[in-house]
C-alpha cells in the first residue's frame, strides 16, 4: 500500500520544473559511498486487508485478554464511556500538530485550558501543565523541579512509591548530582514517620510520597507534609491511580507543593502500558519552574476570548539548555481523552465511580482474606488495591489461578524481595461481584 | 458562528452524561469514615451527554488538521495518518492488555516490539533499538545517557556536548538534562557544520557531537563521514537527531555514515498522528557497543517465544514506565509493513521531490539564504517582504485566510525571519500548487497591499491573539466568577 498522491505525469512535470531529469539527481547532494545500493531487507508491502489480518493474528496471540484479571499496579481497567472513543477519534483532534498557530487551533487550546482546570480542581492546586509522558516521568520531573526551586541535593522518596517511578527518577537524576534516599514503609502499608524523621534535614530538597501508594494504601499525607515543611523541604504527592482523586482529599488541601502522577484511569485503556498521561500541578508561585506546555487565556485584536500556549520562555525552543525541561511533544491527545472522560462523568459520576472502587475493593479484601491461607499484609485503609500474603508459594498460586482462566494479582517478589510471599490485587468498578466471588472460590481451590 | 463556551460555563447542578451500574456488592456503611474524604469538587462540570458531544464537536471544528489540508510545518513531518493504522492499533488484544501481564500471555505484544526494533535496525543501519522513549526529546535524553554511561564504563567520563547552531532547542536541553555542558558549533556559508570549528572544539573532553542530518535547513551534511572521523579520532561519539529521517528512508542509512546513536520520531517519519501535541514515540538506535546500556527491559527471542529481560547490570535504567507508547509503536509498524522496502524508498524520494518542487516554484518570490541543495524541506526568509514592512508572522497569518497551515516560523535560528517548509511525501500536486499559489499571492500582496497581511487573519474563529498579555498575566485555568 502506498500513500503517495502523485501521478507519473505529475512527477514528470514536477521534475521538469525543478530542472532535473530524475529523482536520483535530487540526491546528488549525498556522497555516493554512503548511498544504499540495495533494497532494504524488509518484508514486501502489504495491502490493507493483508495488514489487518497480520495485526489480527498478532492481537490474537495476546491470550491475556481472555482471562479474568486483577492486575493494577499503576495501570487500571475502568469503563470508558463511548463518547470518549467517538469524539477523540475525530480527525480534527487526532491529526493536528501542537497548537503553534492559535487562530486555527482553538479546539485543542480550549481543551488544554479545560484539562488544566480539571486537574487543578482534582488536585486542589493552583496551576497545571498541559501533560507529561507518564506518571513515572512526571515524578522524575517533579524531583528535578524541586531541586531547581531550592537547590538542595537530597530527595526523600517513599519506598511505597511505584517501583518503576523510583527507577525512572534514579535514571533522570543520575548525572545531575541529586541524591535519592528511600523511606521505609511499615505494617500499615504507608511510610514510617520515624524513618522519615531520620532522613529529613537541611539538605532535603523534597519528600515524595505516593497516595494511594503502590500497595493501594492511603498515606497520611498531612502529617508528612507538615514534617517536610518544618524542614523547609517541598512536599510532592504522586498519584498513580487518579480515580482516587474523585473522593479522597485533594493533595493541595493538605499543603502539597507539587502534585504529579498518572491519569491513565481517565479514559485511557491499559494499552500494554502506553500511551498514557503524566500530569503535574503546583502552587502558583512555582508556575515559572513548571515543566512542559501550558495553555493560557487571552484576547484577540477584536477583544474576543481566545487561548494560546503561554510562558514559552521556560521551554527548550526558546531557552535551549536553560529550559525547565527538554519536553516538546507531550501527550496532548491523551489529555483530550481525559478531559472528555471527566466531563462525561461529571461531579456526581466521578464521586460515585471512586466510591464504587473503594466498596468493591473492600468487599474483595474481606472475601479473599476469609480464605484459609490468605491474610492481608497491611493494616491501613486502601483505595482499590491491596496486598495479600499467601501461605503457599505465590508463583504456584498464580499458576493455579491461570489454569482457571484468572490472572490474579501481581507477585511482589521482583519489586520487593521483603514481600516475597505477597501479591498485589486490584479491584475496580468493572469487576462484578460474581467475578470477585469467582476469584475467591478459585483461590480456595488452589490453596486447599 | 456559535462561540463555544467553556464546559464549566454550561454546567448545571444535577446533570450527568454517564451512569454506572448500581453497586452490586453490599455497600459497607462507614467505609469512607476511615479515609480522608473530600466534600465534592467545587466548579467541577455537570453536563448532559448531548451537550458534551456538541461541545467537543464544535471545538473540533476550530482546529486545522492534516485530514483537512496541507500542513507544511518544517521539521514536523505532518504527513497523512492512514486510517487503517488506527484500526489495527484499536484491536482488543493490544488495547486491553496489561503491561504487567505474564509474558506468555502477551506474546503478540512482545512480537510487535521485536518486529519494530528489527525493522528500525534495518532502516537506520543500527545494531539495536529501544522503543521505550516516549517522544523525540526523551529519545535524545536516552541517547545522551547511553553515551554518558559508555564513557563512564570506559573510565573516562566527559563533560561537553557539541551542537550546531542550526539545531532544534531540544538538543541542547536534552544534553544539559544529562549533565553535559553545551558548546555551539558554527554553521558555514553552506549552512552545514564548519569542519574547522568542529576540529578545533573536538577535544578529549567532548563526549559527543549531536547532529541533525539532513539538518534543519534540509541540507545534507555532505562531509558526514569526515565529521564522524573527527569525532571518533578524539574518542567521542556521533549522535544523530533523526527528526529528518523522512528524507533518507531506503536511500541511505545513518549507521553507514558513522553514526553511533540515533533517535527516530515515529510520529514524523512513520506517520503516527500528532494528536495536537502527542503522543509521539522516540526510539533510539545504537551501535553494538552501546547495547549493554540500553534501558530495561529488553525483548528477546528465546526458543520459539519472546521474553522480557531485566537482568542487565550496565543498563541506564528506565526512562519511563513499561515499554513505551505502545499503541503509537503499533501504528508505526503498520506504516512500515504497508510501505515495504520499495515504498520506504519512494517515501523519501517523493518527500524530496515535493520539497524541491516548492522550493523551485517560490525561489523568485521568497529569499533563500542558502543556495545549497536541499532534500525534504526548504527554508525561505521574509527578507524581500521586509522591504514593505511585512514579516514572516504576517505571511503565516495570511496563509490562514487562504486555507493552508503556515510553515514553521522563526526557526532555525540561523535564518532571520525563517519560513521552514516541509511538504512530506503524501501531498497531492493540487495541494502543493494551492500552497504555491497562496504564497505567490502573498508575495504580490506584500508589495501592493501590505495592510491585508499585517491585519491577517481576517476570517478565523479568533484573530491575532495577545500572547504578550497571556504571558505577563497568566490565566491558566477557569475560576468561577472571574
Amino acid at each position: 500500500m502506498s500513500y503517495i498522491a502523485l501521478s507519473d505525469q505529475d512527477k514528470k512535470e514536477m521534475l521538469a520544473r525543478i530542472g532535473v531529469s530524475s529523482v536520483d539527481e535530487l540526491f546528488g547532494c549525498l556522497p555516493d559511498e554512503i548511498k544504499l545500493k540495495r533494497k532494504l531487507n524488509l518484508r514486501e508491502a502489504l495491502t490493507e486487508p493483508e495488514l489487518l489480518r497480520r495485526f489480527e493474528e498478532l492481537s490474537a496471540k495476546n491470550s491475556y485478554v481472555d482471562h479474568l484479571s486483577f492486575l493494577g499496579a499503576g495501570i487500571y481497567r475502568h469503563f470508558i464511556p463511548t463518547v470518549v472513543d467517538s469524539l477523540s477519534s475525530r480527525g480534527e483532534f487526532l491529526t493536528p500538530y501542537t497548537p503553534y498557530q492559535p487562530e486555527i487551533s482553538q479546539g485543542t487550546l480550549q481543551v488544554i485550558f479545560e484539562y488544566q482546570t480539571l486537574i487543578c480542581q482534582l488536585t486542589g492546586m493552583d496551576v497545571s501543565n498541559a501533560s507529561l509522558y507518564d506518571g513515572a516521568m512526571a515524578a522524575a520531573e517533579a524531583v528535578l523541579m524541586a531541586n531547581r526551586l531550592n537547590g538542595r541535593p537530597k530527595v526523600l522518596v517513599a519506598r511505597s512509591l511505584h517501583p518503576q517511578y523510583r527507577e525512572t527518577i534514579r535514571t533522570y537524576v543520575k548525572n545531575l548530582g541529586v541524591r535519592i534516599e528511600e523511606i521505609a514503609f511499615g505494617d500499615c502499608g504507608g511510610i514510617q514517620t520515624e524513618d522519615l524523621l531520620k532522613h529529613l534535614d537541611k539538605n532535603t530538597s523534597a519528600v515524595l510520597v505516593q497516595s494511594p501508594n503502590f500497595f493501594g494504601a492511603v498515606e497520611e499525607l498531612k502529617k508528612f507534609c507538615d514534617l517536610a515543611h518544618q524542614h523547609q523541604a517541598l512536599f510532592i504527592v504522586a498519584v498513580a491511580e487518579a480515580a482516587s482523586l474523585g473522593v479522597l482529599e485533594a493533595p493541595g488541601q493538605i499543603g502539597a507543593d507539587i502534585v504529579c502522577g498518572e491519569a491513565q484511569s481517565f479514559g485511557l485503556a491499559p494499552s500494554f502500558g502506553g500511551p498514557h498521561l503524566g500530569f503535574m500541578a503546583c502552587k502558583k508561585e512555582h508556575l515559572r519552574q513548571l515543566p512542559g506546555r501550558i495553555g493560557g487565556q487571552t484576547k484577540d485584536v477584536d477583544g474576543r476570548r481566545g487561548f494560546v500556549l503561554t510562558l514559552s520562555t521556560r521551554e527548550q525552543h526558546i531557552r535551549r539548555e536553560k529550559a525547565t525541561s527538554n519536553i516538546c511533544t507531550n501527550q496532548a491527545w491523551c489529555a483530550l481523552r481525559a478531559t472528555m472522560f471527566l466531563e462525561t462523568l461529571g461531579q456526581d459520576g466521578l464521586r460515585e465511580w471512586a466510591v464504587q472502587n473503594i466498596q468493591k475493593a473492600d468487599y474483595a479484601l474481606g472475601r479473599l482474606t476469609a480464605v484459609t491461607g490468605i491474610k492481608a499484609r497491611f493494616t491501613g485503609p486502601v483505595f482499590n488495591e491491596f496486598v495479600l500474603e499467601f501461605s503457599r508459594d505465590v508463583q504456584a498460586v498464580e499458576a493455579g489461578l491461570r489454569a482457571k482462566g484468572i490472572v490474579g494479582g501481581l507477585g511482589l517478589k521482583g519489586f520487593y524481595p521483603e514481600l516475597a510471599p505477597c501479591a498485589l490485587f486490584c479491584v475496580t468498578e468493572v469487576h462484578t461481584k460474581a467475578e470477585i466471588d469467582r476469584l475467591a472460590v478459585a483461590l480456595e481451590e488452589v490453596l486447599r | 458562528m456559535i462561540r463555544e463556551p467553556l464546559i464549566f460555563e454550561i454546567s448545571a447542578k444535577g446533570k450527568q452524561a454517564f451512569r454506572l451500574p448500581k453497586l452490586d456488592v453490599p455497600a459497607k456503611a462507614g467505609l469512607l469514615e476511615g479515609l480522608p474524604v473530600r466534600d465534592g469538587i467545587p466548579g467541577f462540570p455537570q453536563v448532559s451527554e448531548v451537550e458534551t458531544v456538541r461541545h467537543f464537536t464544535r471545538l473540533s471544528q476550530q482546529n486545522y488538521c492534516v485530514d483537512l489540508g496541507f500542513y507544511p510545518l518544517g521539521s514536523c513531518t505532518m504527513k497523512y495518518n492512514p486510517k487503517i493504522n488506527e484500526r489495527v492499533a484499536a484491536l482488543p488484544g493490544f488495547v486491553e492488555s496489561h503491561p504487567l501481564a505474564p509474558a506468555e500471555l502477551v506474546q503478540g505484544n512482545l512480537e510487535v516490539l521485536k518486529l519494530v526494533e528489527d525493522a528500525l535496525c534495518e532502516i537506520a543501519g543500527m545494531d539495536a533499538f529501544t522503543v521505550q522513549p516516549s517522544a523525540g526529546a526523551q529519545g535524545e535524553l536516552t541517547g545522551m545517557m547511553l553515551i554518558h554511561a559508555c564513557h563512564e564504563a570506559a573510565g573516562r567520563p566527559r563533560k561537553i556536548v557539541l551542537i550546531p547552531d542550526s539545531a532544534h532547542g531540544t538538543n541542547p536541553s536534552s544534553a544539559h538534562l544529562c549533565g553535559y555542558s553545551v558548546q555551539e558549533i558554527k554553521s558555514n556559508e553552506n549552512g552545514t557544520i564548519d569542519l574547522e570549528d568542529l576540529a578545533r572544539r573536538m577535544t578529549e573532553d567532548v563526549a559527543a557531537l549531536m547532529v541533525t542530518n539532513p539538518n534543519t535547513l534540509g541540507v545534507f551534511e555532505y562531509d558526514i563521514c569526515k565529521i564522524a572521523e573527527i569525532v571518533h579520532a578524539k574518542g567521542g561519539f556521533l549522535y544523530m537527531d533523526g527528526a529528518n529521517m523522512n528524507a533518507l528512508t531506503g536511500v541511505c542509512r545513518p549507521g553507514d555514515m558513522g553514526v553511533d546513536v540515533i533517535h527516530i520520531n515515529l510520529h514524523k517519519t512513520f506517520s503516527t498522528p500528532h494528536g495536537g501535541g502527542g503522543p509521539g514515540s522516540g526510539p533510539v538506535g545504537v551501535r553494538k557497543i552501546f547495547e549493554p546500556f540500553l534501558p530495561v527491559p529488553r525483548v528477546e527471542r528465546k526458543g520459539g517465544a519472546f521474553v522480557l529481560r531485566f537482568d542487565r547490570p550496565q543498563s541506564i535504567g528506565r526512562v519511563r514506565s513499561f515499554y513505551g507508547n505502545f499503541l503509537v509503536i503499533i501504528k508505526a509498524l503498520a506504516y512500515i509493513l504497508s510501505l515495504g522496502p520499495e515504498g520506504l524508498r519512494e517515501l523519501a524520494e517523493t518527500a524530496v521531490l515535493n520539497a524541491n518542487y516548492i522550493r523551485k516554484s517560490l525561489d523568485k518570490d521568497y529569499h533563500l539564504k542558502y543556495a545549497t541543495p536541499t532534500l525534504h524541506e526548504c527554508v525561505f526568509s521574509d527578507k524581500y517582504q521586509k522591504e514593505n514592512g511585512v514579516s514572516n508572522l504576517d505571511i503565516a497569518k495570511r496563509l490562514i485566510d487562504l486555507g493552508v497551515h503556515p510553515p514553521t516560523m522563526s526557526f532555525p535560528l540561523i535564518v532571520h525571519g525563517a519560513l521552514m517548509i516541509e511538504p512530506t511525501e503524501t501531498e497531492s500536486r493540487r495541494d502543493l500548487d494551492m500552497f504555491i499559489e497562496a504564497m505567490k499571492q502573498i508575495a504580490r500582496e506584500a508589495k501592493d497591499n501590505p495592510e491585508v497581511l499585517k491585519s491577517a487573519p481576517h476570517d478565523s474563529y479568533v484573530r491575532r491573539l495577545d500572547e504578550t498579555a497571556a504571558a505577563r498575566n497568566p490565566i491558566v485555568k477557569w475560576e468561577k466568577g472571574k
